[in-house]
């Protein structure tokens, strides 16, 4: 083999075969794959505790899922918002897919703050992180633990959200952000799916 | 890479089936099947819910199956540590049970 040649062999592909796009959207997969490990741990704790408790009480009795029910249907709706910023974007559309980025994080900043109200509303009637005024301790602290965690990511993505829409302006051809703007979609999507995870075995069974 | 684009399906379809699939899983809590059945079904819904995000607004399905096999391990962890940990918490609140019936119980003399 030639000395052309072994070097080559030997340079490093520069795309990925998973994601051939970017390193940076693999790089966000791996961070969401660990993330949803740490989500189905807090989830799988959550349900053996439940299961295995004699006075849990009923969730959605005392919760209320009429403003999750609405948190849910936002959050759904800022993925559309988000989908459709891409979409705008890979037409070369910078202001619509601004607006599109700016509504998604309007969405997110609206459910942190219900999540607020919620919170409040709750520790007002007596659910605390460490007790529990209808039975059993461990359902106030597994119910904040696991909505404040994604209340977090939430926040997380707003503030990243925000950062993605001064990073589209400084583009001088918006498509060039098109990567940038899908990485932080998969982000946004995924807050999304924790949350129906976490409304259906939190606030529904 | 600029402009590399993926397919863009159909999103107001699968906005409109999430909200469906929410409405009805609401619906689910006030059927008369029991908590089992329920709880199934409310799962799938969850799950089915789950998959339509991952796979067309997260774009999994157009991405290499590797990636779908990768996104999908955290799922069968949780589902192995609540079998894992199942059994225990039952033999813990069992002997629990045990405990707190025997303290209760009149002592013989």
């Amino acid at each position: 083999m030639s000395q052309a040649a072994s070097m080559h062999v030997a340079v490093e592909p520069a795309e990925t075969p998973l994601t051939p796009e970017s390193w940076g959207k693999l790089g966000m997969w791996i961070f969401l794959v660990g993330d949803a490990v740490g989500f189905g741990v807090l989830l799988a704790g959550y349900g053996v505790m439940r299961a295995t408790s004699a006075d849990w009480p009923s969730p959605y009795e005392r919760l209320g899922i009429n403003l999750t029910a609405a948190m849910t249907f936002l959050l759904i709706c800022s993925s559309v918002t988000m989908v459709k910023a891409l979409e705008w974007l890979s037409r070369g559309d910078r202001v619509r897919a601004i607006r599109f980025l700016l509504f998604t994080a309007i969405g997110g900043a609206i459910f942190v703050g219900l999540q607020a109200y919620e919170w409040s509303h709750l520790i007002h009637r007596g659910l605390h992180i460490n007790g529990n005024p209808w039975g059993a301790s461990l359902f106030g602290t597994s119910f904040f633990i696991v909505t404040g965690f994604h209340g977090l990511h939430v926040t997380g993505g707003v503030i990243y959200l925000l950062s993605m829409v001064r990073w589209v302006l400084n583009r001088p051809d918006p498509r060039d952000s098109y990567n940038g703007v899908e990485i932080v979609g998969l982000y946004w999507h995924f807050v999304d799916l924790i949350w129906i995870m976490v409304f259906t075995f939190m606030y529904l069974l | 890479m600029a402009g590399t684009d993926h397919k863009h399906p159909n999103y107001m379809a699968i906005f409109w089936t999430l909200a469906i699939l929410t409405v009805v899983e609401i619906g689910v809590i006030f059927l008369p099947f029991g908590k089992l059945t329920n709880g199934v079904l409310l799962c799938g819904l969850a799950l089915g819910k789950a998959a339509l995000v991952a796979m067309y607004f997260m774009h999994l399905r157009f991405e290499a199956r590797t990636l779908g096999l990768v996104a999908v391990t955290p799922l069968a962890i949780a589902t192995l540590l609540v079998s894992v940990l199942l059994p225990d918490g039952f033999a813990v609140a069992k002997r629990s049970q045990v405990k707190g019936a025997a303290a209760t119980a009149p002592a013989k003399h």
